[in-house]
């Protein structure tokens, strides 16, 4: 039988003692990794590396720290597009990206697609090779496992195999088919939590989604929380520990550091600021001052959330979160 | 209340009713949430709803805007992770999915990855599987709700991102999917669609109020078969209409779009 194989490009080297040869290297110890968002990427963030973000696309994403990337320029980046949608977007702003494991790309679900996402993927200036969501997160999950593949029966008869870099095997058992996924290893993943301590140690509240498989197959792991807390409390209740410090090398205190995404539990996604993006997106120079106000010419995120109405837009998302009706009585 | 209803309306009251009590659904946003919602509250009140990125059971008490939101576990059984969702997919433990796309073919195929162009150079880039290739290829039955039109019923997807029969009979077994799967109604403006048993082609199973199959077959760019029991659907009912307005989506986020 001939060898069935996707065409697309691996990024990424899945040997499993590459990363092995990495975390040989790295000190284990539990020591406190504070530091800023303007540190952290400018140390771990370099250009030409593989990254990969947490969350869902417009939940629970690392915006703060995505807007550091490009605020900071770097180019050339490999992506991890597992249900990627307002985090490619921003990336996308600058062409940030030079290559990209596509499983979800250039749309924000039913709030429709980003106008300048799809001009940089349709101009070819991505290499894109494409999966499922399952399949990336398999991929991610073999990395983690210290193995160099996992099979699955995802992809299995489309045109999203054959545009993979999936090679379909046997099983040795049932002799069924399978598409066999390559480890995945991303270089830098970028991850926001909802409580953090200083050693690295994470709390998550809601969908874990496919931080845990992100964290624990990346190299190196920058999270941002909403909040810092002591290691009592994290101590306090060690089950809820979603991702443990050794996974993690920077922790940056970013509150509302997922806007205008949703941060569960926190405040729900800005909608208004959202469909600002990609009504502004349409228009090359009106695109332009908006990445200016908003991402490149700003100190700091909080300064990008003062622009965008500050913390009564934010106690507004807290109540849409909470499902509070906050009319008043007696007014409409 | 008025009995007119828009296409809409139309295609979420009777998506709703193909989703039996007591089993399981990984739903999108949008459409085919709506209908879960409707379902849950018209005749299927122990349907659970699972979602991509993990939530499960969720009484929801608002649309969720992704298949990821805070809403998709609101007084839900739990939030999970995308592994648990798609691991109970691939033990067949899903026994629908509700899907969309930009095309289907005759065989229940669809693309949502691009049309025009070329894979490396597309005119339209759209986001591509998501999660819709791994739905489709394990849960036990996949639903689609769409918008029918030539550009969309087409005789072959331009990108083949989703698998519905492939080639026809024996397709999906003969490329490794789980035997006892594959695509089950596709249902849109003007008709409830089905497939043929024998070669799994797509068929009209029934016809809206006041449409023809002319109608249909001017909407679809290959040959249809039709079902020898052809029906006409049954329109939304008062009370599923008041649900659906009052209960699902009282702001009108998708029902009106």
């Amino acid at each position: 039988m001939s060898e069935t194989r996707g065409l697309g490009r691996i990024f990424t080297d899945p040997d499993p003692d590459a990363l092995r040869a990495h975390h040989s290297k790295k000190g284990m110890g539990l020591v406190p990794k504070v530091t800023t968002a303007q540190d952290a990427v400018a140390r771990f963030v370099s250009d030409g590396c593989y990254l990969a973000t947490g969350g869902f696309g417009g939940v629970r994403i690392p915006t703060a720290l995505i807007h550091e990337v490009v605020r900071q320029g770097r180019k050339g980046l490999g992506f991890c597009g597992h249900t990627t949608t307002h985090d490619f977007q921003i990336l996308a702003a600058r062409s940030c990206i030079d290559r990209c494991d596509a499983a979800y790309i250039v749309g924000l679900e039913m709030r429709g697609l980003s106008p300048n996402a799809r001009r940089m993927v349709q101009s070819g200036q991505v290499e894109l090779t494409e999966w499922s969501n399952a399949a990336l997160l398999w991929r991610l999950r073999a990395a983690a496992m210290g193995l160099s593949f996992l099979p699955t029966r995802s992809m299995l008869g489309t045109d999203t195999f054959v545009q993979s870099a999936a090679v379909e095997i046997r099983c040795p058992f049932t002799y069924k088919k399978f598409a066999a996924v390559p480890a995945l290893s991303p270089d830098v993943a970028l991850l926001h939590v909802h409580r953090a301590d200083v050693y690295g140690n994470c709390q998550i509240d809601g969908s874990t989604v496919a931080d845990l498989d992100v964290a624990a197959a990346s190299k190196t792991v920058v999270v941002s929380c909403e909040r810092l807390v002591s290691s009592e409390a994290i101590r306090s209740e060690p089950d809820r520990t979603a991702i443990p410090y050794y996974m993690v090398d920077a922790v940056v205190e970013v509150p509302y550091g997922s806007f205008p995404g949703n941060m569960p539990g926190e405040y729900y996604s800005d909608e208004r600021h959202l469909a600002e993006w990609l009504s502004v997106e349409r228009d090359a120079s009106a695109f332009a001052a908006f990445l200016e106000r908003n991402i490149l010419g700003v100190d700091d995120f909080q300064q990008y959330l003062e622009r965008n109405g500050g913390i009564e837009r934010m106690r507004e998302l807290r109540c849409l979160e909470l499902l509070i009706d906050t009319r008043v009585e007696g007014q409409p | 209340m008025s009995l007119d209803y828009n296409d809409m309306e139309l295609m979420v009251c009777v998506a709703s009713r193909f989703l039996e009590d007591n089993t399981m659904v990984v739903v999108g946003t949008g459409g085919p949430c709506a209908a879960t919602m409707l379902a849950q509250r018209s005749h299927a009140p122990n349907l659970v709803a699972m979602f991509e990125a993990g939530g499960a059971g969720a009484q929801l008490r608002a649309l969720p805007i992704s298949v990821g939101d805070s809403r998709t576990w609101h007084r839900g059984i739990t939030s999970g992770s995308m592994a648990d969702t798609m691991n109970a997919l691939a033990r067949g433990q899903v026994d629908y999915c509700f899907l969309g796309g930009a095309q289907i073919d005759p065989y229940g195929n669809l693309n949502s990855t691009f049309v025009g162009g070329s894979y490396d150079k597309p005119k339209v880039r759209f986001p591509g599987s998501g999660g819709a290739n791994d739905l489709a290829s394990f849960a036990w039955r996949t639903m689609v709700i769409t918008p029918q039109d030539p550009r969309r019923f087409v005789e072959q997807v331009e990108f083949l991102t989703s698998p519905g029969y492939l080639t026809g009979r024996g397709g999906r077994e003969a490329a490794g999917l789980p035997p006892g799967t594959g695509p089950y109604k596709v249902v849109t403006q003007l008709a409830v669609l089905g497939y043929c048993p024998e070669t799994c082609r797509m068929r009209v199973e029934s016809l809206h109020p006041g449409i023809s199959l002319q109608q249909v077959r001017d909407a679809t760019s290959f040959e249809l078969l039709v079902s020898d029991d052809l029906a006409e659907t049954q329109a939304p009912t008062e009370r599923e209409l008041r649900l659906l307005r009052t209960e699902v989506d009282p702001q009108g986020m998708f029902i009106r779009r």
